[in-house]
């Protein structure tokens, strides 16, 4: 259209924009393999140096014998942002319908209730949360490092789905109730596959937050090595003489790609989704 | 006959009648969503309210009625904490609106390469806060890091620049993270909104001669300004409680220079075991919240009125 068109001089200016935004965004990535490729003796070298010899990928191989849980704790990170989110899912998904169609008692006010938990975070609870992870006798299990995460990640979940839920047409519902169907086979049958592009938005959002704050619940309810998220796993890098930080380095951008490399994935449903719920009526 | 029947107020009577209350059915659903947040959040609430009036440390614990309180109210020092805390937030969170604004408006522009771009904005968000960190904490080393070592080859500075040693330096620093951590998710929600703005807007404003950056001023804006405006809100509380970016980068410090209010919290209760004194720093965070909360959306619905929004 002719009104995309842009001049040569937009054109460079945006392009230089974009050049800015992605360096701020990923310069910590640059340094991060950067410092992967040093040998650990020559890590403190100061004057920087951009290049040297000595750089190598030995620290991709050599990470492996050195923390020898590594390949857990990638997995263990995943697994518990994923128990996080199906569980998440499963509180989210009922609570956002009866809030987008329902008409009860005590809806508006709990709703308010339930999006104030969004001010507290774990990190002001921890206290009495370890308590009671202790009397229900989750330390120093998975549990106590998804329940949690599930909790925190409720209030949220429920007030961006009840969006995508309330854009569906009632007659949809109505049509259904006349064939005779339940209020729970019309929700899963009728509402959940037209909620799709809700769904994944709210799913992926989970997921996300999920994995990238598993360190404080991790630190402070698990002391069972085995269990760690990646994250806290790192840590073993740190030893009693000196801190290898070329392994770790190599181990978190290791850890990270499998799920960098899903979500590059699903990126463009996630866009759809958001703007899917951005439409005005 | 078959009129009557397909009548949707008809059919969905006839659904109510079946099985349980509406009401019933509704708090039935909601539940799983009460038993998690009663367990996790509610009963832990109410345990640091209860805390908070007693001197409960290692040793045990006993009532002292309003004394943490009251030794809060009257140290200075607490009031820097939360002046910074405020600060921080609004700076922080200022800079990711404008950021993510300006990224969203890049990322949305018809270029080629856009998908590509899309994508390699996300990774701050998609990774772990705490590895995302240990990259900044290395850029940030005076010795070693790449930032001081271009500053220093191409003449800025003199020699080695620690960004963390310093109180403001390393206060600044702290923020361009939280920015860094911050600012895809924004940009990524503002650039949902502006792709969700009808096209038959900006082609009537084409049509009048509209440029560019008075379409953007008089159609972008306002049309995701819903978007802005709960992305604010959210991102102020969440910002307002960012633990773990300053934790790991400076722990507070130097000299409390980025101390915030949850990281006063963290190391008044997790680090020195004194549970009362920081169940009540905890209680303090919880009110202001809720009064910057509701101020908030109370000046939201004033200016809305005045601009006749519904």
């Amino acid at each position: 259209m002719l009104m995309d068109r842009y001049t040569l001089l937009q054109k460079i200016g945006i392009y230089i924009g974009i050049a800015i935004f992605l360096i701020f965004i990923l310069l910590p990535f640059f340094e991060m393999f950067m410092t992967s490729l040093k040998p650990l003796n020559h890590i403190f070298r100061s004057p920087y140096q951009f290049w040297s010899d000595d750089f190598s990928f030995a620290a991709y191989s050599t990470m492996w014998e050195r923390v020898p849980n590594l390949g857990r704790y990638i997995l263990n990170s995943i697994f518990i942002a994923t128990s996080v989110t199906a569980i998440a899912m499963a509180v989210i998904v009922p609570a956002a319908y009866a809030y987008a169609r329902l008409d009860f008692p005590f809806k508006a006010q709990s709703i308010a209730v339930l999006l104030s938990v969004n001010m507290f975070t774990g990190a002001v609870l921890l206290i009495p949360l370890y308590k009671v992870m202790r009397q229900l006798g989750l330390l120093n299990t998975y549990w106590a490092m998804i329940i949690p995460g599930v909790a925190f990640l409720i209030p949220t979940g429920i007030w961006l789905l009840r969006g995508y839920l309330e854009k569906i047409p009632k007659e949809m519902e109505e049509a259904a109730f006349m064939d005779g169907a339940s209020r729970l086979y019309t929700l899963r049958r009728v509402i959940l596959p037209l909620a799709g592009p809700g769904l994944v938005v709210v799913s992926v959002t989970v997921f996300i937050t999920a994995y990238a704050q598993q360190y404080l619940f991790a630190v402070t309810f698990n002391s069972n090595p085995k269990l760690h998220p990646l994250p806290v796993g790192l840590l073993q890098f740190i030893g009693y003489q000196n801190v290898e930080w070329n392994m770790m380095m190599a181990a978190a951008l290791t850890g990270i790609t499998p799920v960098l490399l899903v979500f590059l994935f699903l990126q463009r449903y996630l866009v759809a989704g958001l703007t899917a719920g951005a439409v005005k009526e | 006959m078959a009129d009557i029947a397909a009548h949707p107020a008809i059919a969905t009577s006839k659904a109510r009648s079946k099985g349980l209350s509406e009401g019933w059915f509704a708090w039935l659903l909601i539940a799983p969503t009460l038993v998690f947040t009663g367990l996790i959040v509610a009963w832990p609430l109410l345990e640091t309210i209860r805390l908070s009036f007693t001197d409960a440390s290692l040793a045990g614990e006993s009532y002292v009625g309003f004394k943490n309180y009251n030794t809060l109210l009257h140290s200075s020092k607490f009031y820097d904490v939360v002046g910074r805390t405020f600060f921080w937030m609004f700076v922080s969170v200022g800079l990711k609106l404008f950021v993510g604004l300006i990224g969203a408006s890049l990322l949305n522009a018809a270029v080629p390469g856009k998908a590509l771009f899309r994508i390699l904005i996300m990774p701050p968000w998609v990774i772990p806060i705490a590895m995302g960190c240990l990259g900044w904490l290395w850029l940030y080393n005076g010795d070693f890091g790449i930032i001081a070592g271009v500053a220093n080859w191409l003449g800025i500075t003199d020699g080695p620049f620690a960004f963390l040693a310093y109180k403001r330096s390393a206060f600044w620093s702290a923020i361009v993270t939280d920015v860094w951590v911050g600012t895809p998710m924004v940009s990524l929600f503002f650039l949902a909104a502006m792709q969700g703005v009808s096209r038959d807007l900006y082609e009537a404003a084409w049509i009048d001669g509209a440029n560019r950056w008075y379409r953007f001023r008089r159609i972008t804006l306002p049309q995701i300004m819903p978007v802005i405006v709960s992305m604010a809100l959210m991102s102020a509380i969440w910002t307002f409680n960012s633990f773990e970016i300053i934790w790991i980068l400076t722990q507070g410090g130097p000299r409390g220079g980025t101390t915030t209010l949850i990281i006063d919290t963290y190391k008044v209760a997790i680090a020195n075991f004194q549970f009362g004194e920081g169940a009540a720093r905890a209680v303090v965070i919880v009110v202001l919240l809720l009064v910057f909360s509701l101020l908030y959306l109370w000046l939201l619905g004033k200016v809305n009125r005045k601009f006749g929004v519904k």
